[in-house]
Formats: C-alpha cells, structure tokens, sequence
C-alpha cells in the first residue's frame, strides 16, 4: 500500500495523474510536463513534496555525529544554514543525497523519499555510543516546495518573515498563514524558490492560497525535467551504492580534511586513483531522446550509460547526463548514444545544462 | 473521423478502411497518456506494414513507445504535417492526426471467400469503439 501525503486527495480531485514514486503516490502531473516546466522557469509553481523524508537529528553529540556518518562538514554552519551533504557507506559509495538544515540545537536532515527507511536504520545502526536521537518527522509534516523566477515575492505574502531576506541555502523559523513553519531557500529546479515545512493538516489552505494567487500545480514530471537541466543528480539515477562523489561530480561535497568518517578511507583512495570514469552532460541535435541506460559508445564500442535523458523544454531539444570514461569527457568531445539500435551523434557539454541568471 | 464507427487495436491504434486504404492514426487516450509529444519517427511509403508489427514510433518528453500496424499492406502516404508539428496528434488525433494510410492487401483465405472478398479488407480482428472503451477503462483505474 503506497504512502500518501496529505494534499493526496486535493492531487486526484484536481486532475493528477498519479504514479508510484519511492512508496508514495505521488502526482506526476497536472497538465503536461511542459507547461509546468515552463510555468516554473518562467513564472511560479508549487510542489508537494511531502513524500521527502524528514529527520531530526539532536542530543548533545549530534555534530559529531553528523560529521561521522557524512561527507560534508556540518561543524562550522552557521544558524540556519542548509547544506548538501552525501550519506557514503564504508566502501565510499552513496546511501544517499540528503539537505542537512542547522537548526539551532539540533539538526534537520531531508533525505530521499525511497531511502528513508534505509537512511534511518543507518543511522540508528551508526550513533552507537553517542549520546543522539534520530526522530523521523516524515508523517507528521508536510513539505511544499514554491519555485520560480515569481516565487518569492508570492510566497512572501504569507510568510511573517521576509523570506527574501534569506541567503541562498539559509533557512528561518517563521509563520505561514499563521502557521509554524520551517522556511528555506532551496528547491530542486535551478529556480529561486523556497521550500516550506509545516504540521500535517496545515498545508491545504497553504496549497490552496498559493494555487488561488497563481501559482502552478506541478508534479514529479516536470520536477525532474528541471532538476536534469539544473543537472541535479537524482538518486537511483546519478547516484546509487555503485556510485562515488568523485566519479559523479559531488568532490565539492566530500571534505577529505574534516576528520573520520565513514568512507573516507576508500574516498582518499578513489582521489589518488580514480575509477576512470565521470559523469558528464551530453546534447543532441536531433530530436531523438536518450532514456536511462542507453549506451553512449565511440565508433560503435559502449564506453557508459545514459543515467537520465530528457527532451528539455527549455532549450527545446534532447540532453542527457552519462558516465563516461574520464579521457572522453573534454568538453565538445564527440560521442554516440545507441537510441534503441540506432547511433545518434552527440557533444559532451559543460554542466549544468541550465543556470538562472542571478541579479 | 467518427471515434464511433473506428476500430482499435489492443495498442491504441484507430483505424479507419475505405476501399482497400486504411487510415491509422492513435487514440485520444493514447495520445492523452503520452502528453509532450517532441517527435513521430514515420515509415517511408513504400514499406511493408505488417500486422502486428512496429512501424514507427512516438517520444514524448516522458516516453517513448513503438506504434503498430492494425492491418497488413504497403504504406502509401504519411502524414508529413506531423513530422513538422508533432503536437498536432494531441490536438486533432482523430483528425488532422493521422498517422499513415496504408494499402490493405486482400487476404482471400478459401474459394467463396476469394470469390466474393478478395481485395476486400477485414478489420475483424480489431476491436469496435465500446470494445476499446471497455479496455481504456480497465487500463486507467
């Protein structure tokens, strides 16, 4: 039996198509994935994400133990501050993605909706001796992520606090419509944006606010179409237990000199001697799309796989994100991908596909 | 075209006889589900289309599925205006989005029948319009 938010009945009376996502029935979609995309790039749209876990993490040793379990520093964030942050086992591969929120005495993470239960037992395997609990806050809140270009200054209408006011990745303690909620500036896009966390039960009438004043239903469809083109990993795609932060590009969040923690051993190795091959982003001309698995190949020879690939709306063609070998990877580096038996052309370009301008 | 007086194919294709030329196009259910459709990779005319078997296919911005022949012949017109707007499936499936017409080869399978149907098409093997009803209900839950 799937896992459902509470605004899953405002989604099936409101014309989702709803689909299996990590456990959750989630919708895919209200319209088409393109007029939300664009709706988001363009103007504004409003998320649920309910279905992404969400943990507290406190006790006098939840630093230290955040530093342990993470590949991230989490010791020197300032009050408020959200932090990607990978979850690596032993081997230095990934368990997951996850935001760490410093949140005056204690932690938040926000974790993938698949690894949840996953992540949670790891960590309670991990604290050990120390003196930490790990409280899952998932079915007891509701997470609604706002985002694009107009997001904020809807949002703000709501908010006691001038969300504005917050630095990119920073996060506050505030009211929305009255409410207690956890305000941040974050989102999975590449927009402007703000996500918000609030008591179950206290998201409809935010929802449905947001929605009155014109912001765009969107669902998991176009959220990965704009992560792709802010090429933003995705877990189970990018990134899996197979997969390293180096080879997959997120070196900059594995601070090798922060101390011990699980990984590092094999992470300083994988530094010394790469596994050879790296993520990358590829384009094609033609009008062809490269799905998840396909094989990127070099005068017919596979060389890697395709781990995400879309029709991007916004630059109107297809692009892709791939693992290849390391030599291959130069931009402007000229490579095939074997779309159902038929080799297309493509060109390596620099990620992300997509950035916003920044004013 | 009549979505009524159509016959379907457990794939979603319509098609629509005239003589011995049919007329295929995909449903609105089919098309509805793909959304965003970006591309119709066509067959050439002058292909054989056999039933059953894949003659192009449709990538949306979610998907992309293989389209089937609902009969047996030789492809003898496409319908270019999608290979320019490919959205025009999605809003005219039964109508300016036809797909490819397709030369019905008679199959006679005994004497009577080769007397009095050869050259004739046969669309029995498709299914009638609340047939294919029946089946969109059961595959939309």
């Amino acid at each position: 039996m799937a896992l459902e938010t509470a605004l899953h009945s405002w989604h099936s009376s409101n014309g989702a198509r709803m689909v299996d996502f990590g456990g959750w029935d989630m919708p895919v979609q209200y319209t088409t994935i393109v007029d939300e995309h664009t709706a988001v790039r363009n103007d504004s749209g409003i998320f649920d994400i309910g279905h992404m876990g969400r943990l507290k993490i406190h006790g006098p040793d939840a630093t230290s133990f955040l530093q342990m379990v993470c590949t991230n520093n989490s010791a020197n964030l300032k009050l408020g501050q959200v932090r990607y942050n990978l979850v690596c086992n032993e081997k230095g591969t990934i368990l997951d993605d996850i935001l760490v929120y410093q949140h005056g005495s204690d932690f938040l993470l926000v974790v993938n909706a698949s690894n949840r239960l996953k992540i949670v037992s790891w960590l309670l395997s991990k604290s050990g001796s120390l003196n930490v609990k790990i409280e899952d806050q998932t079915l007891a809140t509701s997470m609604i992520a706002v985002q694009g270009p107009n997001a904020i200054a809807l949002a703000k209408q709501l908010i006691s606090d001038d969300p504005s006011k917050l630095g990119y990745y920073f996060s506050f303690d505030s009211k929305t419509m009255n409410v207690p909620s956890l305000i941040s500036r974050t989102g999975y896009t590449g927009e402007d944006g703000i996500e918000i966390i609030l008591p179950k039960g206290e998201e409809i009438k935010v929802w449905e606010k947001l929605v009155a004043m014109g912001c765009k239903p969107c669902g998991l469809g176009c959220r990965d179409t704009l992560r792709l083109e802010a090429a933003m990993p995705l877990y189970g795609h990018e990134i899996d237990e197979n997969t390293n932060p180096l080879e997959a590009g997120l070196g900059w969040a594995v601070k090798l000199d922060k101390g011990e923690f699980i990984g590092r051993d094999a992470l300083v190795k994988e530094k010394n001697s790469p596994s050879g091959r790296v993520r990358v982003g590829l384009e094609l001309p033609g009008k062809r799309i490269p799905r998840e698995l396909y094989p990127v190949t070099k005068n017919g020879t596979a060389l890697g796989k395709v781990t995400s690939g879309t029709f991007s709306p916004t630059f109107n063609k297809p692009i892709a994100m791939a693992y290849v070998p390391a030599n291959l990877s130069a931009v402007g580096t000229d490579l095939d991908i074997d779309i159902r038996g038929k080799f297309e052309p493509c060109k390596v370009v620099s990620l992300p596909f997509y950035k916003r301008k920044t004013t | 075209m009549d979505p009524i007086k159509l016959r379907y194919a457990k794939t979603h294709e319509w098609a629509s006889v005239e003589g011995n030329i049919c007329t295929v196009g995909l449903t609105k259910f089919a098309v509805d589900l793909l959304t965003d459709v970006i591309y119709i990779d066509m067959p050439d005319v002058g292909d054989p289309a056999l039933k059953g078997d894949s003659f192009g296919e449709i990538e949306s911005v979610k998907a992309v599925s293989d389209i089937y022949a609902p009969v047996e012949g030789e492809i003898i017109e496409i319908n270019d205006k999608l290979v320019l707007d490919p959205a025009t499936i999605s809003k005219d499936p039964y109508g300016k989005g036809w797909l490819v017409k397709i030369k019905m080869a008679g199959k006679p399978k005994g004497w009577l029948v080769k007397i009095k149907m050869a050259g004739k098409p046969n669309l029995d093997h498709l299914m009638n319009h609340a047939a294919y009803e029946k089946q969109i209900a059961s595959e939309s839950h």
